[in-house]
């Protein structure tokens, strides 16, 4: 089936196979590997991408589902050198270790942000439940959350 | 890894249950896939044809009334988010805001978790105090049965292969209700959920703050899932509960959880023994009615349980 879908502000025209899972399709046709294969049962969250703004599990998306709509994936934060504010803000805070959640919990927190710019520490922690994390003790990654709300307001 | 299948894109109810009719046991409604889509990955479940019914137009609304009707189509976000839900069945928007995680509430709905009929759903336990209604299309027509006889066990339904699920319809709580849902786990999905309404006689729409002693329950709901083999009301905990004051509702929770304990019928599996389950419903049944009662009196208990959710 063909699919028009705007991956990171640029649009590609794909035959995809109905069966085809959008994490594929982004990992192994458009070589964006930033969303990571863990669980493959949208519990972890490493997979997470946003389609039209909003947090999914990509391993648990058809790809013919993107049609017509637009998805953002890690390698679509940073405008060339200049990284995001939440990309700054995990720096800053130290909130990567090994880096295989980092790029569900930056959508994720991108998605809260766009919803609520001004979120409470139980907003994060809820919102970002389902977002596994096996280093950081999420504490860091709660706070460069807070302080990146704080930075755009 | 998903098999090859065909995927239908119908645009309306009628085609749709055509092709359900067509194919039989080949094809499955697809709708946001997050049961279908894992159970496929796994092989348990191998459709060769997947009718999308989210281009059905009406499956896709959510209207008020005198009964809430929420189409099957509706994703656990929309319902969290839903105004018209906040307003006349506002514990289904806050249940709704803790299923899952927020992948799967974007994209996951309503009909598709009571269709799939896992005995884990937070919805279907919550639904079954609101008189919950569904209403199923086929080529044969239209009906419309309680939620209750729907649900005939685990990941099994009353649906035949060519009918639809189409909506919900909810019977929201008089105003001054006092309710609750609890929830218990430490496994993705729930070992126990516990939902309790409790209907309150002579309290205004603030609870029954003002009106002291005389206050009492009319009309109790308790209904319990994840621990039977499908979520039921427990009768006998409601009957302990009817024309209890709300100032003696301290005193009566434990005797009432102790009724709701004796009723279900727990399995031993991976979320714990049937004795233990069996237990746990008796301890968060009374939680969940002191969580009610303090509500009643216009106060929000700060008390919070260790891998438990309460909304």
């Amino acid at each position: 089936m063909q699919i028009n879908v705007a991956v990171n502000d640029r649009a590609h025209v794909l035959e995809v196979a109905p069966h085809a899972l959008l994490l594929d399709v982004l990992r192994d046709v458009l070589d964006l590997k930033g969303a990571k294969r863990s669980c493959d049962t949208q519990v972890c969250g490493a997979c997470t991408v946003l389609v039209d703004g909003l947090a999914v599990s990509a391993c648990t998306y058809l790809a013919v589902e993107a049609d017509g709509r637009s998805v953002l994936t890690v390698e679509g934060l940073a405008d060339g050198e200049s990284l995001d504010p939440l990309q700054r803000a995990f720096l800053d805070a130290g909130a990567v270790q090994c880096g295989f959640c980092t790029s569900g919990m930056l959508l994720t927190a991108r998605a809260l942000l766009r919803e609520n710019p001004a979120p409470t520490r139980e907003d994060v922690l809820h919102y970002l439940r389902g977002s596994l994390c096996r280093c950081t003790g999420y504490r860091k990654i709660v706070e460069a959350v807070l302080a990146a709300a704080e930075t755009a307001r | 890894m998903l098999r090859p299948f065909t995927l239908h894109r119908p645009d309306t109810a009628d085609e749709a249950c055509a092709l359900l009719a067509r194919l039989g046991e080949d094809a499955a409604p697809y709708a946001g896939g997050t049961e279908l889509l894992l159970l496929m990955k796994l092989g348990w479940l191998r459709p060769r044809h997947l009718v999308d019914v989210k281009r059905i137009r009406e499956l896709g609304d959510l209207t008020g009334g005198p009964r809430l009707a929420i189409g099957a189509t509706v994703t656990h976000r929309a319902l969290e988010r839903s105004a018209l839900v906040r307003v006349h069945c506002p514990l289904v928007a806050s249940v709704a805001r803790h299923v899952a995680n927020v992948r799967v509430r974007n994209v996951g709905t309503v009909g598709g978790n009571l269709a799939f009929a896992d005995p884990h759903s937070d919805l279907a336990t919550l639904f079954l105090t609101l008189d919950a209604t569904v209403a199923l299309v086929s080529p044969r027509g239209r009906r419309e049965l309680p939620l209750a006889d729907f649900v005939r066990g685990p990941w099994e339904t009353a649906r035949a292969s060519d009918e639809l699920l189409a909506l919900v319809r909810l019977t929201p709580w008089p105003a001054g209700t006092a309710a609750a849902y609890v929830k218990f786990g430490v496994h993705e999905r729930p070992t126990l959920g516990v939902a309790v309404a409790l209907q309150l006689d002579g309290a205004g729409p603030g609870g029954a703050r003002s009106s002291g002693r005389s206050v009492r329950v009319a009309d109790a709901r308790v209904a319990i899932g994840c621990v039977s083999p499908r979520p039921t009301r427990a009768p006998a905990a409601e009957a302990r509960l009817e024309g209890v004051a709300i100032a003696e509702l301290e005193d009566v929770a434990g005797a009432a959880a102790e009724s709701a304990a004796a009723t279900v019928d727990p399995a031993d599996d991976l979320y714990g023994s049937a004795d233990y389950k069996r237990e746990m419903v008796a301890v968060f049944v009374r939680r969940a009615l002191r969580i009610a009662a303090a509500r009643a009196r216009g106060a929000e208990p700060a008390a919070r349980f260790p891998h438990a959710v309460v909304a």
